[in-house]
């Protein structure tokens, strides 16, 4: 059956409404087309850099398993980034957070030995809750003495950075290396034969890819159905109307920088006890600048941060291969998506834009509806 | 002890200079009413042009010229510098338009184009030399200031070993200070800051002031990237190790004035070289690493928290007019 203009008009005004999808969608396509750009520009085929990038990424079971390990730790960044923006916190130290979860997961680790269900639960509440003191200081220094937390939370990256620099080669320093921790017992981290079985023996995917699952649903449920998700995101849209309708704003700016920091922590453990088993020294984990990009392209949705950190997690996993087959420098991978991110930054020209075509198209539309009904 | 302060100074100069020149461009963007999470990123494309440029074009002045002369050892960081400040002040553009224009978030954006400039330049500095890393033959060399040198106590500190780099940049601090503070257009650009709409009112294009402060931080951290090149980096390797957020650091301890993040950003350098030395100075060792290398940092929470009752902070910083 043909649709008449009404149900048309009707799905415009529908599709409308999820402009922020439509936001994403097309900083996206901006951004790939950008990197295809970049690519012809020092002289290589961009379509088969992007399938080489493509196939590096899915090309099969194993290669799959690594790109969702790289996303597991991509989610878990986003997802912190988001819990914290829903609040209208800018957490700009994912870094550092993930940095004391996962040095403190590894130390424990490294110095405990107990059953391994045991040590799991154990690894995965500390590693939670190091990251989650390290979004705490930031958090109480903002609710107390309005310290801003863009600020904080970089000083609270580099001093995370220093102090695992310092502290591995005290405390759990390589026999071999110098700049690396021990590497953690396999029976510690949260690596697992069945899993690496799944797909096709890839050594990076573990098992906080099931905790990342949960930890959306988590975040999902806790932002929509809960009064405390309600109270996070009445602070995070107006401060000041918040504290007038009774809502604590202070205990609430620290609890969300709390909770987000120890997703963070959990980011830690997926990359320092899944991914990877040790910890290199000298080296601020980029993934936390990484997961601002994650949440912002899902737009702090937390299923649309799973989704957006398994696009990032492709371009990230892929690049190596491409870069294997091709002249072109893996940094492409991030130049993408720093230049999606800068699409989001001026979403108001999508905005603009997409408003006006859906205008003129909606005004088409009334005006046959008007002529249909005086033909009546 | 003396000795020791003399032998250190000079580092502890060269490694304030980049973050003062940074900060100093935070003055102007933030001071007109536009934030700047972006310095480490503006930096980091100051670092690029101006290693991109100098490995160019220096081969050229080393073939025609004989060493010593001016041509050979200054012409090529000189070049280096203006196109330092050049491609940092073409780049602070996409947040001028971004935040001015466009009334973005302008954190979000400053966070874009630090990830921008950091995978950009890695992208194509890897294509030109494979490693991704610009090696350049020659900095600036360090000279003697004739005749200041000799001066005692502060001869020895300040005008021993000293760069030009490092020169140029108080003297763009004092010249900075006067227009800021002494002329109608320094007061117009401040009052951008604190009130747009009065300002607007007068007559004055909120607008082009905005993109002045914006292009200003993007040459001044230009600057500051190229002087990392010229005195101590001496390659380019992909990015500026967060000096450029440790200069917006600076801009709040300093209290977003000249003199101000003068002192807050030297505070850095010194520390920092302590860090760095201790390994060397017996008096030091017995102070555990991670003292020494979270100091500044740790220092600089406290100064915010000390700071947060009387805050400076342009009334406007970060809003959208």
């Amino acid at each position: 059956m043909k649709k008449t203009n009404k149900e048309k008009l009707d799905f415009l005004n529908a599709f409308q409404k999820k402009d922020s999808l439509l936001v994403s969608l097309s900083a996206v396509l901006l951004g790939l087309v950008a990197g295809l750009i970049l690519m012809f520009l020092i002289g290589e085929n961009g379509f088969s850099g992007y399938n080489y990038l493509i196939r590096g990424a899915t090309m099969n079971s194993r290669r799959i398993g690594d790109t969702l390990a790289t996303s597991t730790i991509l989610i878990f960044a986003g997802l912190s980034f988001a819990f914290a923006d829903k609040a209208g916190l800018f957490n700009i130290g994912i870094s550092g957070q993930i940095l004391a979860g996962g040095f403190l997961a590894s130390v424990f680790a490294l110095h405990v030995v107990l059953p391994r269900p045991i040590m799991l639960i154990l690894l995965i509440l500390i590693g939670f809750l190091g990251g989650a003191i390290w979004g705490l200081i930031p958090g109480f220094l903002k609710a107390k003495f309005n310290v801003h937390e863009v600020v904080s939370t970089i000083m609270m990256n580099w001093i995370a950075y220093w102090s695992v620099y310092s502290l591995v080669p005290l405390w759990i320093e390589s026999p071999q290396l110098q700049t690396e921790s021990m590497a953690v017992p396999s029976d510690f981290t949260f690596r697992a034969d069945w899993i690496s079985k799944v797909f096709g023996g890839s050594n990076q995917i573990n098992m906080t890819l099931v905790l990342v699952i949960v930890t959306v649903i988590a975040l999902k449920y806790i932002l929509d159905k809960t009064t405390l998700g309600f109270e996070l995101k009445a602070v995070g849209s107006n401060r000041y109307c918040a504290e007038y309708a009774g809502i604590k704003v202070n205990r609430d700016v620290m609890l969300s920088m709390m909770i987000s920091g120890g997703i963070a922590g959990l980011a830690g453990i997926a990359y320092y006890l899944g991914y990877s088993d040790r910890i290199q020294i000298g080296v601020m984990p980029n993934v936390g600048f990484d997961g601002i990009a994650v949440a912002l392209l899902g737009n702090n949705n937390p299923v649309a941060v799973l989704f957006s950190g398994i696009f990032f997690g492709i371009l990230q996993s892929g690049k190596g291969f491409m870069n294997a087959n091709m002249e072109i420098p893996p940094e492409i991978g991030d130049t993408i998506i720093a230049i999606i991110i800068y699409f989001i930054a001026t979403s108001i020209l999508f905005k603009n834009f997409w408003g006006k075509i859906f205008k003129r198209k909606e005004e088409k539309l009334e005006i046959e509806i008007e002529k249909s009904k005086e033909e009546k | 002890m003396w000795d020791i302060l003399v032998a250190i100074f000079p580092y502890a100069i060269i490694y304030t200079i980049p973050m003062l020149a940074a900060a100093l461009g935070g003055v102007y963007c933030e001071r007109s009413g536009v934030t700047n999470l972006g310095l480490e990123g503006l930096m980091t494309i100051g670092f690029f042009c101006s290693a991109l440029v100098i490995k160019h074009y220096a081969p050229y002045f080393y073939a025609n010229y004989p060493e010593g002369s001016f041509m050979f050892s200054t012409m090529p960081a000189i070049l280096g510098v203006v196109a330092a400040m050049a491609g940092g002040a073409i780049f602070s553009l996409l947040h001028a338009f971004a935040s001015i224009n466009l009334k973005a978030d302008q954190i979000i954006s400053g966070t874009a184009i630090n990830m921008l400039a950091t995978a950009l330049t890695v992208y194509f500095a890897r294509t030109i030399t494979g490693s991704g890393n610009i090696r350049i033959i020659q900095g600036i060399i360090p000279r003697n200031i004739p005749l200041l040198h000799k001066i005692p106590i502060i001869g020895p500190l300040l005008f021993t070993k000293s760069y030009w780099s490092s020169w140029l940049v108080i003297i763009i601090l004092l010249l900075s200070w006067v227009l800021l503070y002494k002329t109608s257009f320094g007061l117009r650009l401040r009052a951008c800051g604190e009130h747009p709409h009065a300002v607007a009112s007068a007559g004055v294009n909120v607008y082009h002031m905005r993109y002045f402060g914006v292009l200003m931080s993007g040459a001044l951290s230009g600057l500051g990237g190229a002087c990392m090149l010229l005195t101590y980096a001496n390659e380019f390797n992909g990015g500026v190790a967060g000096l450029g957020f440790l200069a917006i650091a600076a801009l709040i301890f300093g209290q977003w004035k000249p003199f101000g993040i003068l002192g807050a950003t030297f505070f850095f350098g010194f520390a920092t070289t302590i860090a760095n030395v201790s390994q060397v100075i017996p008096q030091l060792q017995t102070i555990p690493t991670i003292a020494l290398k979270t100091f500044p940092f740790v220092v600089t929470l406290i100064a915010l928290v000390i700071f947060s009752k009387t805050s400076a902070a342009p009334r406007a910083d970060g809003q959208p007019f």
